[in-house]
């Protein structure tokens, strides 16, 4: 007999709730995924304020869900199970989800899991491509994470394998895009100035990439630093800044490290499997130059469509099912958020 | 019928079922459960509430509505309280009615002269607001300094409301079977969050 779970996501600035199918052959289908985002009350402060999104969450939480049930076509008694992010996430901003689910579930009488928001993010892929080889390599790349994880299983067993040790990859993109003078979240504007660009006129560093650095650890503020200090000499010298070549060569920069360094991690490990999400996952580079270079290696190459890469019900709600489907024991209805949830630790 | 009460505006985790006579209105308190903890109304208020309704004899199925606190409340956990209402409101099919969360506390007033009620709120300011002698809001709630006040001639100072004090400041719209008032938060206060100024240069020349 199949199974709905429904999944709650309030981490950061979008209010998520998603509704899949568990089959009994252990694929998860999509039937609903609802998205509210705070964003644009974000964007005049070039960051999300915490108070702002917990604010958000409050307003948009029940009219989320009732949303997803409309599209899924469910009623909320056909829920069997829920799932929700404890961590990684922002404090304030997390009480309100794991608030929502527990009285969710205990109306509704059916068991909570508190879920890895990270994890999350790696199990959504498993909606659009199906169950994800074992092992598997992910390289989670987002506004608040960059890291390259060992999937052995999903439901219970990621380790991590590096990080950045600084600046995340989606952080690099907001900052750069501000000295750019272009909107936040930067991402998506670089992502189109660059398609304008060369990205080889200007020869920005690549971080954490020396013979004594860390392997599989990434840096990005130093690119960060290089791309202001260049915009800064060309102002000096009064010329125009070429704002396409310089998204392009930045974001050169960033794809070439995070794909070096995940094809390696993989082709050393043995791993035939990369999948590359969070909200980064949707950049055009990134997934063009992982594909050349995954398939020169021989590695199957994941990746999400954007929706699912961004922060969304949906992820939690497919993590949930496979939590299920492990028969992992549910959380009691006391736990609390961690806003440092460590990544190693996929259910509560 | 039966009424559950929530308040997370306080350091209190306040969880409590409360029975309201249909004909007469007569409320009376069948069980509660309360932590003061300000840290712990993620952890505590779902445990609570079914606590409290087990405690009352019944299940959450019976409830048939709920009155929820919706500050002025300086925590971050004034939300977990509001949450849990509206998610309760939606998933059992009951309504949700929004109560301030002084009016509540001044609901379980002594009668006698007019006063006013005085919470923390916290960064050495209190929330406020002043009422008559029946117990009606003539003026806030509102975010001061106490230094800036004028003087009452009665101040209560409890620290939290009562599941009962909850429940009757919801009780004329209960019993008036009208639409609730949608569950909106007073926070009185303006989030903290600046305007990023011409950024910093790196280069040192
Ligand atoms: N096309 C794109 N190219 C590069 N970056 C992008 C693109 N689209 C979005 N981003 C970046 O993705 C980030 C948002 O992703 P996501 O929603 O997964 O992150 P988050 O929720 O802020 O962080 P976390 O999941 O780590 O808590 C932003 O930094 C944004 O600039
Ligand atoms: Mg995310």
């Amino acid at each position: 007999m199949s199974r709905i779970v429904m999944g709650i996501e309030s981490s950061c600035d979008e209010t998520g709730v998603g509704l899949v199918r568990l089959h009994d052959d252990g694929t998860v289908e999509l039937l609903a995924d609802e998205v509210a985002s705070s964003v644009e009350q974000h964007a005049r402060f070039g960051g999300v304020v915490p108070e702002v999104a917990s604010r958000a969450h409050l307003e948009a939480m029940v009219p989320t869900a009732q949303r997803a049930f409309a599209t899924a076509g469910l009623e909320l008694s056909d829920v069997d199970a829920i799932a929700v992010t404890a961590g990684p996430g922002l404090a304030g901003a997390l009480l309100v989800g794991v608030s929502a689910a527990k009285a969710y579930a205990a109306a509704l009488g059916v068991p909570l899991y508190g879920v890895n928001h990270l994890a999350g993010h790696i199990a959504v892929d498993t909606l659009q491509h199906g169950p994800l080889p074992a092992p598997a390599l992910a390289l989670l790349v987002s506004g608040g994470h960059t890291q390259l994880l060992r999937v052995d299983d999903i439901a219970g067993k990621i380790t991590e394998i590096g990080s950045t040790v600084d600046d995340a990859a989606g952080e690099a993109y907001d900052k750069v895009a501000r000295l750019l003078e272009l909107p936040y979240p930067g991402g998506p504007p670089i992502d189109k100035a660059a398609k304008n660009g060369d990205p080889t006129a200007i020869a920005f560093p690549r971080g954490m990439t020396g013979p004594r650095d860390a392997r599989f650890d990434f840096s990005f503020s130093g690119l960060k630093t290089a791309v202001a200090r260049w915009v800064e000499a060309a102002q000096r010298r009064g010329e125009e800044i070429p704002v396409d070549d310089v998204a392009a060569s930045f974001q050169e920069a960033v794809a070439d490290v995070l794909t070096a360094k995940a094809v390696r991690a993989a082709t050393e490990s043995g791993i035939g499997t990369l999948v590359i999400s969070g909200g980064v996952a949707a950049n055009s580079r990134l997934s063009s130059l992982a594909a050349e270079r995954c398939e020169a290696a021989g590695i199957e190459l994941r990746v999400p469509r954007p929706r699912l890469c961004t922060d969304n019900g949906a992820m939690i709600a497919a993590l949930g099912a496979h939590v299920v489907a492990a028969g992992c024991a549910p959380s009691s209805l006391d736990f609390s958020a961690n806003p440092a949830l460590p990544v190693s630790t996929v259910s509560l | 019928m039966l009424v559950l009460a929530i308040d997370t505006a306080t350091l209190a985790v306040t969880a409590g079922v409360v029975s309201v006579d249909r004909e007469t209105g007569a409320a009376r308190p069948l069980a509660e459960r309360v932590t003061l903890d300000a840290r712990a109304h993620g952890e505590l208020l779902t445990p609570h509430v079914l606590d409290a309704v087990g405690d009352a004899g019944h299940g959450l199925a019976d409830l048939d509505a709920i009155a929820c606190g919706v500050g002025p409340g300086p925590y971050t956990g004034l939300r977990a309280g509001m949450v849990t209402a509206a998610a309760l409101s939606h998933s059992l099919g009951v309504p949700a009615y929004p109560v301030c969360t002084l009016d509540a506390i001044a609901a379980s007033a002594e009668p006698g002269e007019p006063f006013r009620v005085l919470t923390d709120a916290r960064r050495r300011e209190v929330y406020w607001a002043d009422y008559d002698a029946e117990g009606r809001r003539l003026d806030g709630p509102h975010v001061d300094k106490p230094a800036e006040l004028t003087p009452a001639a009665r101040v209560l100072d409890h620290e939290q409301p009562t599941p009962l004090g909850i429940v009757e400041a919801a009780k004329a719209a209960i019993l008036s079977g009208a639409q609730p008032d949608p569950l909106t938060p007073l926070y009185l206060r303006r989030p903290d969050a600046t305007e990023p100024g011409t950024r910093k240069r790196v280069s040192t020349s």
